[in-house]
């Protein structure tokens, strides 16, 4: 498969001003120089996007994603390095951009268009199908000014996907207009991928890179971290929130990713939402919980939905107690509980160390990190002597492309009923 | 260096992985779309051939960004397009009323001699001032689309020379209203002076606009500079004021240095040329005597040559100094 753009080692270098001198009064002050430290957008960057595939771009707010999509267009010069483009190209990053507020839909249709790099002749055949797609036949005429915010954007995405580009670049903009006109973008797009076109689309929503990706590339603080297939990239995309401290809320799936989450929630699960009140800690605290891990079937970090995990926890007991029980919580993005257990049966817990394993038969979760915290409290809810919040993120991994919180093991099956007038095929 | 391609293996290999069932999706066997296309290449350096493609290839876009301004910067005015004639008459019925009569220059049909120069003039000072700020005005489309940027300087310069036909016409009418004939001889020495105007101007537009960007004094300079620039070509005053009196100390090269002094009186010598004594070398009593270089033909086609020449080599400066910094407009603006 040949492939449709080549990024060979690409760096972007911003230089950071921290006032910018654009007089020559100022520069002359300064002697020509201006201070600034240099910023690294993208550092050596290296991928290749082959002919008809749709590749995500996943990043965490700042990472560069929109400056490569940007480097990509050719709208910004790439430092060092080079891409290698096959083929005509057109990049969404702001949709009617450049639209001229005092002349008419039409007149900016050929403007639009033709900023796109569309041949006017092609433009005219095109011209009733842009207008159809943006359901603006009566305003055509009308000056853009006096279009409403979602008759704009819808004009600019009908331009944009007409344009007719081997290569179509995407920067969140396929939310746009309303329900039923982001339902025309989907297909418009579904359709682009049946053509065969490449497809590059940066957006936070990880459920839209799953439908849509063949790939997605994850870049952390400019440089690629993967480009792998949807479920393990976002995965990854999680793993790399969670070390930037951005994640402690786990994420659920469905949600948009990541940068619009309220940051430091995850460490508010407990607080916010743990039934009774702490028991000020007996003196000496009798059990303490030293250590946890997670452990998993395959020996991996991250299960799949489905796959069994188990959360194992060193207990370290002062003295011996009678009657304790263990309670397990599973929670989701923003602190939502996903499941709590209490083992119920008082037991014997022995005096020195000991080893609590929660085993979770089957984790039936879609993609996500879950935090899951483990107590040790008398049974009924009553007391609690210990807990570990998280003892462990437990992240799973969807590989398929359905959506939503649980994962439920589904098969369809079509059966047809012969009717009596039926021809056989 | 993080390099991954899809055909390594992107995790365990043990890992289920399921490509998306999205339509059209992930199917190896599908047509290659442009996959016959040839590779451009986006890279900090470009070559100027590629990038004259590019803009040969946009050329209809320089069209349609031409017509929108020709069209928007007198929308919603009462006298609309009319006033792309109104400024410059009233222009010229300053310097009229100035020269003519307050000052006594004494050129005959002196109406006519003041379009000569301000043609070519307008073009000039007028493309300058809009391209230089041109970028700016457009950041938007700057940061967000894709396209050669010189275009938008060459807009402006553009929008200027269609500014030079309209008010051509003032000229014709004032030709038949003081019956005044060119000098057809010399067509095509003024067709090539308009050549050269253009590219003159284009050169400085691109580097100008270019260098805005970054320093935004560029603007503001280049209105004082124009204001200066004005009284030295032979426009208002004739080119023995100056020419004859240079050329006792042997300087009349200096006065040519500057491009625009050739191009104006190509343009005069062409129009004013039959206006009577405007060629005369010696006529005490005459008035309009020796309002003209009085060069022969081939002298003007050397001049203009070496003009053409010279804002050719600008001109590829000038693309050159765009190339280089243009890579950071987006972020310059």
């Amino acid at each position: 498969m040949s492939t449709a753009i080549e990024i060979r080692q690409v760096s972007k270098r911003f230089r950071l001003y921290q006032e910018k001198y654009n007089s020559l009064k100022e520069r002359l002050l300064h002697g020509g120089r201006v201070p600034h430290h240099d910023f690294w957008a993208l550092r050596d960057i290296d991928v290749d996007v082959f002919e008809g595939e749709t590749v995500g771009i996943l990043g965490r707010n700042g990472c560069g994603k929109s400056t490569l999509l940007k480097c990509v267009a050719g709208i910004l010069k790439p430092t060092s390095g080079e891409i290698r483009l096959r083929g005509s190209l057109a990049a969404m990053l702001e949709l009617g951009a450049g639209f001229q507020p005092e002349l008419s839909g039409r007149d900016n249709i050929y403007l639009n268009a033709s900023l796109l790099g569309m041949p006017t002749r092609e433009i005219d055949r095109r011209f009733d199908e842009i207008v159809a797609f943006a359901e603006l036949e009566e305003f055509i005429d009308n000056e853009v000014r006096f279009y409403s915010s979602g008759m704009y954007v819808r004009l600019g995405f009908a331009v944009a996907v007409n344009a007719d580009p081997h290569i179509l670049l995407v920067d969140e903009v396929l939310a746009v207009g309303d329900e039923r006109f982001q339902q025309k973008c989907m297909q418009r797009i579904h359709e682009f991928q049946r053509d065969g076109r490449t497809i590059v689309v940066v957006s936070h929503a990880a459920d839209l890179m799953r439908q849509l990706c063949n790939r997605v590339m994850v870049i952390n603080a400019g440089q690629l971290v993967t480009v792998a297939p949807p479920g393990e990239a976002i995965r990854a995309f999680r793993e790399v929130l969670i070390d930037a401290g951005d994640a402690l809320g786990p994420l659920g799936a469905g949600d948009a990713l990541a940068e619009e989450a309220p940051r430091g929630n995850g460490a508010a699960p407990a607080e916010v939402v743990e039934p009774s009140p702490l028991p000020a800690p007996s003196p000496g605290r009798r059990v303490q919980l030293t250590a946890s891990r997670l452990e998993t079937a395959t020996g991996r970090e991250h299960v799949l939905p489905g796959e069994p995990a188990t959360v194992v926890v060193e207990v370290e007991a002062s003295e011996r107690i009678e009657g304790v029980a263990f309670g397990c919580s599973v929670w989701g993005r923003n602190g939502s509980l996903i499941f709590d257990f209490d083992s119920g049966t008082p037991v014997t817990l022995e005096r020195g160390r000991s080893t609590l394993r929660f085993h979770f038969a089957a984790v039936p979760l879609l993609d996500g990190s879950y935090a899951v915290n483990v107590r040790v409290q008398d049974p009924g809810g009553g007391a609690v002597h210990a807990r570990l919040e998280p003892a462990a993120q437990l992240l799973v991994e969807n590989p398929g492309t359905s959506t939503g919180i649980v994962s439920m093991p589904l098969t369809v099956e079509l059966a047809h009923e012969h009717q009596p007038g039926d021809v056989p095929a | 260096m993080a390099r991954a391609r899809a055909d390594l293996p992107a995790g365990p290999a043990s890992e289920p992985h399921q490509f998306p069932s999205a339509p059209g999706a992930g199917a190896p066997s599908r047509t290659p779309f442009g996959a016959d296309q040839p590779q451009r290449v986006v890279a900090a350096h470009v070559g100027t051939v590629a990038r004259a493609r590019e803009i040969w290839e946009a050329r209809e876009l320089l069209v349609f960004l031409v017509r929108k301004e020709l069209k928007v910067r007198y929308k919603n005015s009462f006298l609309g397009f009319l006033w792309s004639f109104l400024n410059p008459a009233m222009v010229l019925l300053i310097y009229f009323v100035m020269f003519r009569y307050i000052l006594k220059n004494g050129i005959s049909d002196f109406a006519v001699y003041l379009m000569c120069g301000l043609l070519p003039w307008n073009l000039f000072n007028t493309a300058l001032l809009s391209s230089s700020g041109t970028l700016v005005a457009h950041a938007g489309i700057v940061k967000k689309v894709a396209f050669p940027r010189e275009i938008l300087a060459l807009t402006q310069v553009g929008v200027a020379t269609c500014y030079f036909f309209f008010q051509s016409c003032i000229l014709v009418l004032f030709l038949v209203g003081f019956q005044v004939m060119p000098d057809w001889r010399y067509l095509p020495v003024m067709l090539l002076a308009l050549v050269c105007d253009v590219v003159f101007t284009a050169a400085l537009a691109l580097a100008l606009s270019a260098l805005n960007v970054y320093l935004r004094d560029i603007e503001h300079l280049i209105q004082v500079v124009l204001v200066a620039l004005f009284f030295a070509e032979p426009i208002v005053y004739t080119w023995s004021n100056l020419g004859s009196r240079l050329g006792k100390h042997g300087l009349v090269w200096l006065y040519l240095l500057n491009p625009l002094t050739t191009i104006v009186i190509s343009f005069q010598r062409f129009i004013f040329a039959h206006v009577p004594g405007a060629l005369e070398r010696s006529c005490p009593a005459h008035v309009t005597c020796g309002v003209l270089a009085t060069y022969p033909e081939g002298f003007y086609f050397e001049l203009l040559g070496i003009v053409l020449a010279v804002s050719l080599v600008l001109f590829y400066l000038a693309s050159v100094l765009f190339r280089r910094v243009e890579g950071n407009f987006a972020e310059e603006l």
